[in-house]
Formats: C-alpha cells, sequence, structure tokens
C-alpha cells in the first residue's frame, strides 16, 4: 500500500474531526511558530551586530589602558603601577609603523552642551585629526579638527547633525560658539550624519582636540586608541607593531589590551548564538508539549477506531500497513501544525519589525524553518510511535467485538 | 479446500484456561455450501477464527488449499485473509465515513492493486450484490440489507476461495434476511465460492446443504456431506 494512499486515509481522518483536529495542531502551530519568532529575532540581532561591525571598518583595532585577562595569564599588577596610554603613544605609533596607516587617540565623557538658554547633554570626544581617516567619518561642512588645534589647545569643536539641528536649529552652527561643561567652544565644522556605530551615536557627538578633553575631564591618560591597519586582510603585523612599540614606551610591561574589530564580532556572535540557542531551547518546550498533544489525541484516536482497525486487519492489513496509517496521521498532523506555525512565526516577526522599527529587523533562516519543519516532523514521529503501535498491536478478533 | 486435524484452541483468561476447541477435524471441498450452527460458548466462534485465519490454534493443523496456515505468523496470515478468505459479520462493519464504492474496495488496498483497478473491481462487486447505483453512498444513506450486500461485495472482491458468514442475518429482519441466504447461494452456485455460514439459528442453518453441529469445543454432528 503505497504513501500517497496512506496520507489520503490520514488526510480523511484528520478531515473528519475538524475541531479535534485543529486544536490537536494548535500545540505545534504555538511551538513552531514560537521557534520561528525567537530564533528569527536572535538571527536579527546577530545581523544587526555584524552590521554595526562592518559599518567600523575591518581593519579596525582597539587599544585599551590596562591588561584585560582575555586570553589567560592576566598581569599581576595592580591598577596603580598601570601606565596610561598618552597622546605621545598615539605619535609614536602612528610614525613607527608601516603596518599602521592612522592612529587616533580618544578621551570619552560626558557634558553639557550650551548655546545660550538650549542646553543638553552629550558626549564629548577628545581627539586629534586622525579620527576622520581612522572611523571612516566625514564632514558635512567646515573642517575637521587639525594637528594645531590639539597641539595647541584650542577651544574649538566639530559636532554632530542631532547636536547641531537641536542647539542652533535651521541657522548655520559654523562660526557660533557652544558651551562645552562652562567652558566656550568655537564650531569649526558638522559632521555628516553616519549614526550609531560600536555604542556611539556619533550625530550626537561633540568633537572636541584630545588636549581639551584631558584637561575638561581632568585625565591623565586616554581612554583607548583608534589604530587603522595599513593591511585590511591580515592585521598581525599591526598587532605586532602595537605590541612592540607600547611595551617598549611602558618600560617592557603589556599593561595594555589590544582588540581587533573581529575580536568584537567573535565575542558578539558567541553571545548572540547562545542567546538564540537558549531561545530554541525555550521554545522547543512548547513544541515538546505540542507533541504530547498529539500523542494524547492519537491515543484517543486509536481507540475509537478500534473496530475500524479489526475490519482493516481482517481484510488483510498487515501490521506495518495500521502502524504507517496512524504514524502519518501524526506526521500530518505536526506537518499541518508546522506549516501554519511557520506563516504565524513569519507574520508576527514582520509585524513585530513594522511596529517597532528600532528594534533590529528579525531575520527569517533558512536553518530556522528547516529546524522548525524537522521538529515538527521528528514530533509527529516521535509521539506518533506509541499510539500507532498501540493500533498495529491490536487483536484483530478482540478489535472488531470492541463496542 | 480446508483441511483441520485434531485442532484445540486453549485461552487463558486470569488464571483459568478456556478450552474453546477440544480436538477438531473437518474438511471442507472447493464450493461446498455449509452451515456451523451451535449454542453460544460452544466453541463455533472459535472455529470459525481459525478457519478465517484471524486467529491460530494452541495445537493440531489447518491446510488452507494445501498451505500449512496454522504455522504461520500474524503477517503471512493477514496476507492469507486478503487474498483467500472474505467476511461477512452480523454487524457489517463498514467504514463509516467511506462510500459504498470504497468500502468495497479496502480488500483490495492491501492487496496493492492499483487506483483504477480498484474502483472498477470494486464497482465490479457492487453490481454481482445489485447495488452499482448506491456505489457513491455512505453507509448510513443505506438500509441494512443494503449495508450487508455491501459487506458482501467487499468480501467477494478478491476472489476469495472462503466466503465467511458469521450471523449474517442477525441484524436483519426475517425477510431481508431470506434475499441475503438467497444472495449467498446465489453467490456460491454462480462463482463456485465455499460458504461456510455460522450461526445458532437451526432454521437458518438447515438452509445448507452440510450442516455440522458443535458443542462444547467438540463436533458432534456433521450431516449431508
Amino acid at each position: 500500500m503505497d504513501m500517497l494512499e496512506q496520507t489520503q486515509v490520514a488526510l480523511d481522518s484528520i478531515k473528519s474531526n475538524k475541531l479535534r483536529s485543529f486544536l490537536t495542531t494548535l500545540g505545534v502551530i504555538i511551538g513552531v511558530a514560537s521557534v520561528i519568532l525567537l530564533v528569527s529575532i536572535g538571527e536579527g540581532l546577530k545581523t544587526y551586530l555584524t552590521d554595526i561591525f562592518a559599518g567600523m571598518g575591518s581593519n579596525l583595532l582597539f587599544v585599551t589602558p590596562g591588561k584585560r585577562n582575555t586570553k589567560g595569564g592576566g598581569h599581576g599588577g595592580a591598577l596603580s603601577t598601570v601606565h596610561k596610554l598618552t597622546v605621545d603613544d598615539a605619535r609614536a605609533l602612528g610614525q613607527r609603523s608601516y603596518n599602521i596607516m592612522g592612529v587616533a587617540p580618544r578621551v570619552v565623557g560626558g557634558a553639557a552642551i550650551e548655546n545660550g538658554s538650549l542646553s543638553r547633554d552629550s558626549v564629548v570626544l577628545g581627539t586629534d585629526e586622525q579620527y576622520l581617516k581612522v572611523h571612516n567619518l566625514k564632514v558635512a561642512s567646515g573642517r575637521f579638527l587639525l594637528k594645531e588645534d590639539s597641539d595647541g589647545r584650542r577651544r574649538v569643536a566639530v559636532i554632530g547633525q542631532t547636536i547641531a539641528k537641536e542647539l542652533f536649529g535651521d541657522t548655520s552652527a559654523l562660526g557660533r560658539t557652544v558651551k562645552v561643561s562652562d567652558t566656550r567652544f568655537r564650531i569649526v565644522g558638522i559632521m555628516r550624519p553616519k549614526g550609531q556605530s560600536l555604542g556611539i551615536d556619533y550625530d550626537e557627538v561633540v568633537f572636541i582636540p584630545v588636549t581639551c578633553a584631558l584637561d575638561m575631564f581632568n585625565q591623565e591618560g586616554l581612554s583607548s586608541l583608534s589604530i587603522k591597519a595599513a593591511n585590511p586582510t591580515n592585521l598581525q603585523p599591526a598587532i605586532s607593531d602595537i605590541r612592540q612599540i607600547l611595551k617598549h614606551r611602558h618600560n617592557n610591561r603589556e599593561d595594555f589590551t589590544i582588540i581587533s574589530q573581529a575580536d568584537l564580532l567573535a565575542t558578539a556572535n558567541r553571545i548572540t548564538s547562545t542567546m538564540t540557542l537558549v531561545l530554541l531551547g525555550i521554545a522547543s518546550i512548547s513544541l515538546l508539549v505540542g507533541g504530547i498533544g498529539i500523542m494524547n489525541i492519537m491515543l484517543v484516536s486509536v481507540r475509537e477506531r478500534t473496530r475500524e482497525i479489526g475490519v482493516r486487519k481482517a481484510v488483510g492489513a498487515r501490521r506495518m500497513d495500521i502502524m504507517i496509517q496512524f504514524l502519518i496521521e501524526s506526521i500530518v498532523i505536526s506537518l499541518i501544525g508546522g506549516a501554519i506555525g511557520l506563516l504565524l512565526g513569519a507574520l508576527i516577526s514582520l509585524g513585530i519589525s513594522s511596529a517597532v522599527p528600532e528594534f533590529p529587523p528579525p531575520k527569517i533562516t533558512l536553518w530556522a524553518v528547516m529546524v522548525a519543519f524537522g521538529f515538527s516532523v521528528a514530533v509527529g514521529i516521535f509521539f506518533g510511535v506509541a499510539p500507532a503501535k498501540k493500533a498495529a498491536d491490536l487483536d484483530p478478533i478482540s478489535a472488531l467485538r470492541y463496542e | 479446500m480446508i483441511e483441520i486435524e485434531d485442532v484445540k484452541k486453549v485461552y487463558t483468561m486470569g488464571a483459568e484456561k478456556v478450552h474453546a476447541l477440544r480436538g477438531v477435524s473437518l474438511t471442507v471441498e472447493d464450493g461446498a455450501h455449509m452451515s456451523i450452527v451451535g449454542p453460544s460458548g460452544s466453541g463455533k466462534s472459535t472455529l470459525m477464527n481459525v478457519i478465517g485465519c484471524l486467529d491460530s490454534p494452541t495445537s493440531g493443523t489447518y491446510r488452507l488449499d494445501g498451505e500449512l496456515v496454522s504455522e504461520m505468523g500474524d503477517d503471512a496470515l493477514a496476507t492469507v485473509r486478503n487474498r483467500k478468505i472474505g467476511f461477512v459479520f452480523q454487524t457489517f462493519n463498514l467504514l463509516p465515513r467511506q462510500s459504498a464504492v470504497e468500502n468495497v474496495a479496502l480488500p483490495l488496498l492491501y492487496a496493492g492493486t492499483g487506483r483504477r483497478e480498484r474502483k472498477e473491481r470494486a464497482l465490479a462487486a457492487l453490481s454481482k450484490v445489485d447495488l452499482a447505483n448506491r456505489a457513491n453512498h455512505k453507509p448510513s444513506e443505506l438500509s441494512g440489507g443494503q449495508r450487508q450486500r455491501v459487506a458482501i461485495a467487499r468480501a467477494l472482491v478478491n476472489n476469495p476461495s472462503i466466503l465467511l458468514a458469521d450471523e449474517p442475518t442477525g441484524n436483519l429482519d426475517q425477510e431481508v434476511g431470506r434475499e441475503i441466504i438467497k444472495l449467498f447461494e446465489k453467490l456460491n452456485a454462480d462463482s463456485g465460492v465455499t460458504l461456510v455460514l455460522v450461526t445458532h439459528d437451526r432454521a437458518l442453518a438447515s438452509t445448507a446443504p452440510r450442516q455440522v453441529e458443535i458443542v462444547d469445543g467438540h463436533i458432534v454432528s456433521d450431516t449431508g456431506r
């Protein structure tokens, strides 16, 4: 007896009990929908993070002060013995290595930005002329910071689009002054819109010379160095140059940490993958519950159809024929549930991305679809076997007599 | 040909052993028309189940058309039932959701017959019982007599060698019951199928030329051979 016939028999039986079949499917629908939804949210998040890092440029390296224990064997020294990263460190790196295209110092702080009565809090980023090149940023009007600005501690600022709009409205901000933490700065440039990148919204940043920022935030050392390697496909030469030069300048101690974008991406991927798996695990529980629902109904169905099974056996159905009939029925139920759940999960995903634009758009991946479908078939088989076996094992004589 | 030799059947019900058949020997020639009669609990149902290959004897041998079916496993017995036995039950036992023609075609489904041939043969079987015009009716849309005729068509569809009828008129009124018996006689005469009628009703049993009476697991009389 071929599969097509068996499927037809299964479909007939499902159709003859529509409400019950639907309620049975509901468990699988909810399970598969949540698998699709949660996994696509996780995948969306992953894509979102990858895009952020890709936007930074792939040849970007960061140096932060202090040895972070990322690769084991941490530095024993206390924080007080750590050399600060200085502007001179940045300059030295830029001058002494062919493998480095640019080095930008960073001092990051927060401060109130004022223009008359208008005021807002903002990120203040102290840096120098290299920052544009290193971070692939562009100035919309005016100019960026110059070397002379840092050397001469000139009180000049370059502001992001959002700051310009909020503090100056439609009038040009170029040449005007703003108070940054009660110190007057002349605006010499306005950045092109860039948006979020690595946790900083560049449209809301005020750039000032790194020397001014160190004074303003009363810091001796830099927050970090941003370094652009000359060779985007192989960062190793740049990394070993940085390590060598800085160690030399820091009394032969590696009291700094070099982070590549690949490291960050790998970390982010690890986090999102783990999260996706956790979400998948949670969603699987509802699939499991759905499967138990199927098993329950199939057992009821076998009991109800005892006589039918008896008749089928009397006219020549073998154990396998009966087994396959009921197995196909439970697989068809779970597959229908899987298909509806897939659709539902996809719709909710789309609904989320259109209702909440700020949320990273969920991404429905092929593997999530395969997993959901595979799961529902597996649930159908796994929870269908016991009832099907029960049906196949029925004794035809007592099955025929069953009332 | 049915050749049963010293067949015993013992059921274990809890701690008790029930001897349903205590050594039955019976030979039925091809194309015979016989009845098995006996009160309830006499073992006639067990004998019918053995003949019908629904049940295997505890001891003794049963050869059907030369094949030793008493030694066969479940699946092999299912195949024998499919090819050689046609059952007609007191309660018809039609599948309620399937049409008459689908019910009739059911044995062919398990014989692996193709879809088109199944339908053709099922319709042919239905016309043998004069129900071709009701082919697409569900059992619930048919009268008792019509249902039993659908069941007979189902029993005949795979050209069995034995037609095994278990109280086939038990759920029908007398008039309709007589028609069914006439149909059986006609089928037996026309196609030469062996007809075995199992009943507790002596009047019904006496319509068959050969009557086997079973009491308490023994054959007590075998007349009209």
